[in-house]
């Protein structure tokens, strides 16, 4: 199996042409099911020496308000060292902090995080709450070979993405949320370091005086085939205040709708429960 | 392919598999026959404390520096490896001249069985790197991507924290040995 390091977009996508040819990012999940035999490649195509692909910059205007786009090869350690990824998106950062282990945050890229889809992947929840978008780049002659496509859309199913072939995650954009907005984000594990999630929450509110929810995002991970939104519960919270009582409904309301799975790591019973406790947490926000 | 990279400081070349793993290049390859003018060196960088655990990123036993970066010897391959600078824990210290952090862990007792200690010796080297004066807790984090099964970790967090204080000239973290939270198992 050859090992490629293209230089540029060009030499990528020409690269990545080669039959049997895949994207290797950080390799923190893919080199595993390589070795495992569960999955297999011709060739791997490294987008280590890539610029454009790694690194975090500010993005704005257009009535949409400030974002970032995070550069698909940036690694979970240099996303934590970001200064507005710290001030502005606490709740990934709170998610980064307690993905994998240091090794793993330095090898591992948001782009790996994101194409891998794990129904556990840890930057997944707070990504979906924020309503992040996937910028997807190919070869395709129009429109300079770069679409744009939510998160929510690009994840399919439980490894799967709406990733063509040839076409490459460039970077996640992630819109930065205004004054007013509130920022959650736990996850339960069997450990602390290097666990997959039991179950986690990604929780984005906004709040008006008084303390009045205005609008609620809420995201689990490991409950479903991909990361869980709960309209349902969302709406509960809507016009009143984070109490005790309407914590307790909107979680009776999670408990009701979650669907979640028994495996290796906790029972369906166990990940319905949690699952609704999370949102009792929000009481201290 | 034709590799070359720094190991240990030593410049090596060798020729490999492109997908070769980095830790079975770094303990079974580097070992090679260099014509210097019209001799023929025979030069054995073999880095056999580069230890295989799990060989699915979980356990931090082959815990290497690459270009400085704490990173998992099992989770690349050679060829990702070119151009590079690699520090295994040998490459820290040697017995005749050991890194502080190699003295600390024999005189704190954090070996026990000793398969762990390279790969904890190179991360405990990383952290001290970016946090020279780490709390109790912050060495606990630094260290949380290498498991070791013998010693339950009090040991050789005492072993980094005496190296931290030395480095910092004063008391930089809480009581040694304190209980709380000293172990990374199950949540309650």
């Amino acid at each position: 199996m050859n090992v490629l390091f293209p230089r540029t977009r060009a030499e990528l996508f020409q690269t990545l042409a080669e039959p049997g040819a895949r994207v290797l990012a950080g390799g923190t999940d893919l080199l595993v099911r390589l070795r495992s035999g569960r999955e297999t490649a011709a060739a791997l195509v490294s987008l280590d020496k890539i610029p454009e692909l790694r690194g975090i910059s500010e993005t704005g205007g257009e009535g949409l308000g400030r974002g970032l786009r995070l550069g698909a090869t940036t690694t979970h350690t240099e996303l934590l060292a970001h200064p507005l990824v710290r001030a502005r998106l606490p709740m990934l950062a709170q998610a980064l902090s307690e993905l994998g282990s240091p090794p793993i945050r330095n090898m591992g890229t948001l782009g790996g995080n994101t194409c891998t889809a794990s129904p556990a992947g840890d930057t997944l929840p707070p990504l979906m709450a924020l309503g992040a978008e996937v910028e997807l780049a190919s070869a395709r002659p129009h429109g300079a070979g770069t679409r744009r496509l939510p998160l929510a859309e690009f994840i399919t199913g439980p490894g799967r993405t709406a990733l063509a072939p040839g076409e490459v995650l460039a970077a996640v954009h992630v819109p930065l949320p205004g004054a007013g907005w509130m920022q959650h984000f736990e996850k339960v594990g069997r450990r602390n370091a290097l666990a997959v999630a039991v179950v986690s929450l990604a929780a984005l509110l906004r709040t008006e005086r008084g303390g009045t929810v205005a609008e609620a995002r809420l995201a689990w991970g490991s409950v479903g085939p991909t990361v869980w939104r709960c309209p349902e519960a969302e709406a509960v919270l809507v016009g009143r205040r984070l109490s005790l009582t309407a914590l307790g409904e909107a979680a009776a309301v999670v408990r009701a709708h979650v669907k979640p799975m028994d495996d290796v790591r906790a029972s369906a019973d166990y990940r319905r429960t949690v699952a609704g406790n999370l949102l009792l947490r929000l009481v201290a926000l | 392919m034709r590799l070359s990279f720094i190991l240990n400081g030593h410049q090596v070349v060798l020729e490999t598999a492109p997908d070769r793993r980095a830790i079975d290049l770094l303990r079974e390859d580097v070992t090679h026959e260099d014509l210097l003018g019209f001799d023929l060196v025979c030069h054995d960088h073999r880095a056999l404390e580069v230890k295989e655990g799990c060989g699915t990123g979980e356990c931090g036993a082959c815990s290497i520096l690459v270009d400085g970066v704490h990173r998992l010897a099992c989770l690349m391959l050679a060829a990702q490896l070119e151009g590079r600078e690699v520090v295994t824990a040998a490459g820290l210290g040697t017995q005749a001249d050991p890194h502080p952090l190699q003295r600390a862990f024999a005189e704190h007792g954090a070996v026990q069985c000793g398969y762990c200690t390279p790969g904890m010796v190179v991360a405990a080297a990383a952290l001290l790197e970016q946090n020279p004066a780490p709390t109790r807790a912050e060495i606990r984090q630094g260290l949380s991507g290498n498991l070791c099964r013998c010693t339950g970790y009090v040991k050789i967090v005492d072993a980094v924290q005496a190296v931290a204080k030395d480095f910092a000239g004063e008391d930089s973290a809480e009581e040694p040995g304190a209980p709380c939270a000293e172990n990374e198992g199950e949540r309650p």
